[in-house]
Parts: C-alpha cells; structure tokens; sequence
C-alpha cells in the first residue's frame, strides 16, 4: 500500500513536474535569448514575466465581463497576446534605456559594460515590481476558470490503485508553452531574422560590417526575450496567484533553468526550466513547503559552481 | 614600513572622517524630532552596507548581489542570541562581525572560482536560500526582548541620540578601514585584479587571496550592519533582512555615490535612504512602493548620466577632460633610480633556467603543442618562431600557467611548475609581456610598474624603488604619472616590460614586443632588450619580425603545428629548408639568394 502510495505520489509530481517546468522551460528561454544575442544579465525578467500575468489578467477581466468572452480557451489566447504586448514594451525600453549600456557601447564602458547592465536592469525591475504596487494592488490574484480546477484522470493502473491527475489548464499551457518554444526556433534557424539575430549574437563587429544593424537585432532580441517570457508568466497565471513581487521568485527559477541549461542556449534553457519544474514538484514529496525554493537555489549553485557551462548548451566562452 | 603604504593620504582621510563625525554628531544633537533621529540612524548603517559591498566589489569589480547573506546572518544572531541566551548586543556585535567575515570566506571559496556574469549570478543566490531556511527554521519574526532596566547593556536607550552615536562610530570604522586599505597594496592589487586579472597574475598577485580577503573584510562589516540594525527595528523578519532589496540598496548606494571611492557609498545613502524615507512617509498611502521606484529610479538615472556614480561625475565636472584615475599606493618621494637593483647575479651552476620536457597541450581536437622539448641556459636569448597559430603564444601560457598542459612538465631552476598559480611563477622569477598589451588602463604608468613591484616586498617605498628603476631602464620616466590609457603602443609594450622587470625576474617571456612598431621603434625596443639582457636576464623572445630577431637572438627554436620543427643558432636557421618550407617561404630564399 505504502509502496503504491509512493509510487502514485512520484508520478503525479512527475506530471505535474513536466507541464509546469514547460512553463518555466518557456520563460527560460526567453531570458537565455537576451543573453545569447546582447551578453546582457537581464535582471528584470522576472517583473516582465509578472506583467504578462497582470496583462492576463486585466484584460480577462475586463473583456471577460464588458465583451462577454467566456470561452474557457480565453486566459490561455490573452496569455499568448501577452507576447506581443511585452514585445513592444521590450522596443521601447531597449530603444530609451537598454541601448546605452549595452551592444558595441557596451565595450567602451567598465567591465564591458557588466556593472552598468546588471545595475540599469535591477533598476527597471525596482520601478516595475513597485510600480506594479501602485498600479495593481498588493492582494494576490489569479486567472482561473474550470480548466484550472479539471484534471484527466489517467489510470487506474497497477489493479486500480494507481492514479495520475493531469491537470487540464497545465496540460494546454504546456502544450502552447512547447508550441511557442518550437516556433521561435523555427524563426531562429530559417528567417533572415533569426540569421541577423544569430549574426550579432556570435561577433557584433562582424556583423556591422555585414550590414547588419546591431542595434536594431539587439532591440528585437531584448523584444522576443521578454515577449517569450510574458508568454510564460500568462500562462502560468492560470496555476498560480500572484501580486507584483512574484518577480524576484521567479528570477532565481529561470536563472536556474538557463545556467542548467548552459548560458545563451535554447534549446539548452527549455530543458533546464523543464528540469527545474520537474525537481520543483518532485522535491515536494519529500521536503517542506519552504524549502522548495532552497532546493532550487542549492542546485543552482551547485550547478554554476560545478558546471557552468551547464548540461544541454555548448560551453559558451565567458565561463 | 609596513603593507599600509601612503600615510599622507590615510591621514587626509582620518581628518575628513573626523570632521564629518563632529558635524553629524552636532546635527544628531541638534534634531529632536523622533523620526529624524531614527533617519538619522539608518542612514549611517546603510552606509556602512554601501562601503561594504564597496570594498568587495567596487575595488575587485566583481559584483555582488549577496550582500543580504552577510548583513541577515549578523541581524539574526544578534536577535537568537539575544531571545535564547539573553546576550546583550555589545558582544554580539562582535560575534556578527565575525559569522559576516567566516560566511565572506565560506561563500568566496568556492565563488571565487567564477568570474564576470555566473559571479554575480552566484552570489544572488546566497541569501534567498537563506531566506527560505529561517522561514522554514520557524523564524518568521524575532523580537529583540525589552531589558528597560539595563539599557545600556542591552543598548536599549531611551535617549535615540546614542543610537545615532553608534551608527556613526560604526560608520567611521568602515570609512577608516576602507581608507586604509585602499591605500596598502590591499586596494592596488584589486584594482589590478579589476581592471585585469590576467595581467595581474602574471605580474604576480595571488588574485584569489586579495579577493579572499576583500569578502572577508567585507563580510565583517556588512554582518555588523546586519547586527545593529537588528538592535536599532528590535524586530527580525526573513525578507526585511535576507530580502533582495537589503542586497540591492547595498549596491545601489555605492553605485549612485561612486564606485571604488572612499565616500561615494556614504554620499549615496546619505542623498536616497532620507529621501525615499520621506517621501514614503509622505506618499505611503496612495502609493506603496514608492520607495523601491525611488531607489530603481535613481539607478537608472545614474548609469544613463554618470555611469560611474555621482562624485565621479562631480570630480569631471570640477576639472573637465581629466582622465578618470585611481589611486595610487606609489609615492615619487622614494626613487633612487639604481639600476643595480634589478642585476640577477649570475648562477654558474650550469644548470638549465629553464627546462620543458614533452610538454602537450589540446583543445578540443586541436594539438596545440604536441611533445614540445626544449632547455633555455641561463644568460640566453633564445628566439621562438613559427607561422601563426603554430603554438608560439600556448607555449607561453602554458609556461606561466595561464593554461595547465595535458601531459610533460617544466623544471624552472631545478624545480617543478606542475601545478604552480601564475601569480607563484611570477614570484619565482618567470615574468611576462603580452603579444596584445594588458596595461591597467586607469593606473599611472609608475602604479602599473609598482603592481610587479610588489612581488618580492612588502614595502611601499622598495616597491617604489623597483619600479622607477625599471621604468628608467625602459626609458619611459618622462611618462610615470600619465594613465597606461594614454600611452602609445611603443610605450604600452615598454611599460609592460618595465613591469615584468620590477618583478625582480630571472626570466622574461617577451611576446612579439615588436609587433606594430615602425623601423625606428623597433631599434630602439631592440637596444632595450639588449640591456635587459646585460642585466643577466634570460629572455625568450616570440617574434614574426626575421630581421630584428637575427640581429637579437642566440639560438631560435623554431614551431610549426604545436611540434619542434628545428632548433639552432641564427645562421642555421635561415638556411634550414624544412623551416624556409614552413615558415618563411620561397619569398626568402630568392631574397636571401639575390643578397649573396
């Protein structure tokens, strides 16, 4: 019986692990694209991933009850349109902020421009994080309607003892989370785009005198990390609440999953924000609530100490 | 003499920390106003938080986000212990310090092994953790117990203006050890390591324990802010002392006063905690947070318009188109220009200096050295050359100990360097020069050359003594106080070796030292190397340059693909076909054929 409980207990964190850790492989790589193309430490991340749950939300809110939609596939179309929304922020923060400390400037700045980054993207996540105060409100929220709460029950199994719960709203995040991965790289590896982005990305000099404008990569590359990234946080809005701080939280989850994945890797960081997701839930079973976050931290260490070009990237020069 | 080098300019420090400490002490005794007195209070502490992480990462340049790891150990202790064993704080204080300064070492051990972005990446992690295990530990919130009947063992005061007194004492002490440290070879040897480590280790700093030491230092402080201000809220939360924020202000007031200065930090918090504090006081109600906008705004403002912090921008503004330069540790006070300083007595044992047996090296498929064998005597001149990409520089690393080879072994004066850290080689005689020059742009050409100079003494004016002996040898003393960024590349490569001499060598690796020099240079880089090697020091020289390396040199080895293709006097060289094959081509047999 015991044994059985256990065994249940495994696979349901194992399920859940892989749905979830889709959502975090997402907004992995739309942080790792930040850093592949612009070697930017973007620390602002995780607050761009809270504005595309609040876009979710409000626009769930307000639409769901002026306009009427209330087919159950809405939260999960908002959370895709959070992409674009968070992208044209992402223009215009590079164009206004971004852009001076960072790409071929960056050289000409102390430590190539490494202080400056970190410092002018942990002050971006300041202003939003409590912006976010002001503007939404401290008490926690979600997004959620009856996919949240259905599961398929896959099962029984082993003389119906054994059954496994797959969360509906996870499962249609995780599938568009894994969509959404698939189709960037899609755009990375065939379009003239994704060539010019990749171009900048391996020698920004070489690439000016390609023709290629840098600058102009690098403002797309910042757009689709954080695009990419509010994509994750829309649809994690269905499983999760959440209030403005939820940033910082999350930040340490997606590091993780790019460092595990090995820095400015793609393919790299979705299956370290899968790994991640899955040493989440399955860490539960045995730990406390609290020390799920250490656990995260601990293995992120032990990674960056111990392996920092990761385990699913190429080595990448800075380490 | 002792390691803390220019008094003058410690002493300059101690009168403006005094006179600082008399008007804060006359202004905290002037308000009366509580919640003043409370700003008044945590200004200073944050401070210290500032020139703590200062001290770390504005001199060494790797940036910290873990400040919180250090700053909520000391806070907790004070608290458990107060709860626990009824400890009162002027002992905990000091026990703060030192869990800070045992968890700066802890962290730095294995941290220091990361550089740049996993660095910073690495250190964010630290308190989080943290964070979730007081949580989990049940220490959600701890109260400080009231001890109304003996306030001044528990510094629990009912006059607030002995809270700011101790701020301040505790503000001072960071000020003055800041001070002094940034004048000893302590901050010259991190700004070295900031501007590049490389470099640094090669002219002999041992990076890690200079950067070792800073967390430690800075480690102490931060678990002393931690502490008192633990005392000062009576109550502990996770979040309020492990928080991101507690990491983030730390770097914030550093970054907004001026990193890598004495006062920035202090003038940082003393602009943003009282006007955040007011203004939150003010606005709380309608806007909760403002002070975290306040303090993102700030940043931003100051990496757009003064990337290197405000007093920096100040100091500009006051003398405009000067070059921004650090401090220094060298004072021209104690030159003797001796060249007799850097005379290697000669051994006459017969022994090899130098010795490299079946030395390899790969990366990934590519044999970059492959079963390299070879001995330099000690007095000689010996040339290396080969085709780009031959191994010329790999062989240099791997003899410095930039790279550690895959298989053989290099003996240098009998002993082994299986293993050896550059910065150990250097100490053993080995020196370098670099084919791209590694200068420490922000230093004065006389603090460059000091750098190496610190290598075999302790002592400021020694040191001092070296490098101008050194600097006079290469010929570059009209140029000691002018920043390394504003030399040429003639001068760059004579400054570079200037600082491998005042290492006191008995070997200098020279990498193509003549590369990019016009005709006139190039002689007069040559008359230099020769009388560096009438000084007795062996040299192996890696040039592309056939001309001046045949008028130079005793003996050549030649490398093609990682391997010893030939080896032999000048003469032999030039005539050998399988080099003529290799490397100089059919060009210099018809030229060499149209001289005879």
């Amino acid at each position: 019986m015991d044994a059985l409980q256990t065994l249940e207990n495994v696979l349901q964190s194992l399920v859940a692990g892989l749905l979830i850790g889709s959502m975090y492989g997402l907004m992995c790589v739309g942080l790792t694209i930040i850093f592949g193309v612009m070697r930017v430490i973007n620390f602002a991340q995780g607050e761009f991933m809270m504005l595309g749950m609040y876009f979710t939300y409000f626009c769930f809110a307000w639409l769901g009850a002026e306009v009427y939609f209330d087919g159950l596939w809405f939260p999960f179309v908002l959370a895709v349109l959070a992409g674009p929304a968070v992208f044209l922020l992402g223009l215009i923060l590079h164009k206004a902020l971004i852009n001076a400390v960072t790409g071929r400037r960056a050289s000409r700045l102390e430590a190539q421009g490494h202080y400056a980054q970190l410092v002018l993207t942990l002050g971006i996540a300041l202003v939003l994080q409590n912006g976010g105060l002001f503007l939404f409100g401290s008490n926690p929220v979600s997004v959620s309607n009856e996919l949240s709460y259905s599961a398929w029950e896959w099962g029984p199994m082993v003389g119906d003892r054994v059954s496994v719960f797959v969360n509906q709203a996870q499962t249609i995040s995780a599938i568009i989370a894994l969509v959404v991965v698939l189709g960037f790289g899609l755009i990375m590896v065939k379009t003239r785009l994704g060539k010019s982005l990749r171009a900048a990305a391996d020698n920004p000099d070489a690439a000016t005198y390609m023709g290629i404008d840098v600058d102009r990569a690098h403002r797309i590359a910042f757009g689709f990390g954080i695009g990419i990234t509010a994509i994750g946080g829309g649809l994690l809005a269905s499983n999760v609440s959440f209030q403005p701080y939820i940033g910082t939280e999350y930040v340490i989850i997606m590091y993780a999953g790019v460092v595990l994945g090995g820095l400015g890797s793609i393919r790299g960081a979705f299956l370290g924000g899968l790994s991640i997701g899955i040493l989440q839930q399955v860490s539960a079973i045995v730990l406390p609530n609290q020390l799920q976050g250490t656990v995260i931290f601990v293995c992120f260490l032990a990674v960056i100490l111990f392996r920092p070009q990761g385990f699913f990237g190429r080595r990448d020069r800075t380490a | 003499m002792n390691a803390f080098g220019n008094l003058s300019g410690v002493k300059r420090d101690f009168l403006h920390i005094g006179i600082f400490g008399l008007v804060y002490l006359v202004l905290a005794l002037v308000v009366s106003n509580s919640y003043y007195q409370l700003i008044m209070t945590i200004v200073p502490i944050w401070a210290v938080m500032g020139l703590s992480w200062n001290l770390l990462s504005g001199y060494s340049g790797l940036i910290s986000f873990g400040h919180a790891a250090f700053f909520g150990l000391g806070a907790y202790l004070v608290a458990l212990c107060s709860v626990v064993w009824d400890l009162n704080p002027w002992i905990t204080i000091v026990l703060a310090t030192l869990a800070g300064a045992g968890a700066g070492l802890l962290v730095g051990i294995p941290t220091f092994r990361l550089r740049g972005h996993y660095f910073a990446l690495a250190m964010l992690a630290y308190p989080l953790a943290l964070l979730y295990v007081f949580e989990w530990l049940g220490y959600q919130e701890v109260a400080l117990p009231m001890h109304r009947e003996a306030p001044l063992t528990y510094m629990q005061f009912e006059n607030p203006v002995y809270y700011i007194v101790i701020a301040l004492v505790l503000l001072m002490l960071a000020l003055g050890i800041t001070s002094v440290l940034s004048h000893s070879r302590f901050g010259m040897s991190l700004l070295a390591i900031k501007l590049d480590e490389d470099a640094a280790e090669a002219a002999g700093i041992n990076s890690l324990y200079w950067k070792l030491a800073a967390i430690t230092i800075s480690g102490a402080i931060a678990g002393a802010a931690g502490g008192f201000y633990a005392v000062v809220l009576l109550v502990v939360t996770p979040l309020a002392v492990f928080g991101m924020l507690v990491s983030a202000q730390a770097l914030i007031f550093a970054m907004f006063g001026g990193v890598g200065t004495l006062w920035g930090p202090v003038l940082g918090a003393f602009i943003l905690v009282p006007l955040s504090e007011i203004l939150y006081a003010r606005y709380a109600a309608d806007f909760p947070g403002i002070q975290g906008v306040i303090y993102g705004v700030a940043i931003i403002a100051v990496i757009l318009f003064a990337p290197e912090g405000v007093l920096w921008k100040l100091r500009a503004m006051r003398k405009p188109g000067t070059f921004r330069m650090l401090g220094s540790t060298a004072s021209k006070a104690d030159f003797g220009v001796s060249e007799e300083l850097l005379v290697v007595p000669p051994m006459h044992d017969g022994k090899p200096v130098l010795e490299v047996a079946g030395l390899a090296k790969a990366f990934g498929g590519l044999q970059a050295t492959s079963d390299l064998s070879f001995s330099v005597r000690e007095g000689e001149l010996l040339g290396i050359i080969g085709p780009n990409g031959a191994g010329k520089t790999t062989l240099f690393n791997l003899l410095n100990g930039f790279l550690r080879p895959d298989s053989g072994d290099i003996v240098f004066h009998g002993q082994s360097l299986q293993r050896q850290r550059p910065n150990r080689r250097c100490a053993a005689g080995m020196a370098r020069t670099f084919q791209v020059p590694k200068p420490f742009t922000h230093l004065s050409v006389l603090d460059n050359v000091v750098i190496g100079a610190y290598v075999h003494t302790r002592s400021k004016v020694e040191a001092s003594r070296h490098a101008s002996a050194a600097i006079h040898l290469v010929g570059l003393h009209d140029h000691l106080d002018l920043p390394a960024a504003n030399l040429t590349n003639k001068e760059l490569r004579l400054m570079e070796l200037a600082r491998a001499l005042a290492s006191k060598p008995t070997l200098i690796l020279v990498d193509e030292i003549l590369a990019g020099l016009d005709p006139q240079a190039m002689q007069d880089m040559l008359v230099v190397l020769r009388r560096v090697r009438r000084l007795g020091i062996t040299i192996i020289i890696i040039e592309h340059s056939m001309q001046a390396m045949v008028q130079l040199v005793n003996r050549f080895i030649v490398l093609d693909h990682g391997a010893l293709l030939a080896e032999g006097s000048p003469d032999s060289i030039v005539r050998n076909p399988a080099v003529i094959e290799a490397y100089l081509g059919r060009q210099w047999r018809q030229e060499e054929a149209g001289d005879e």
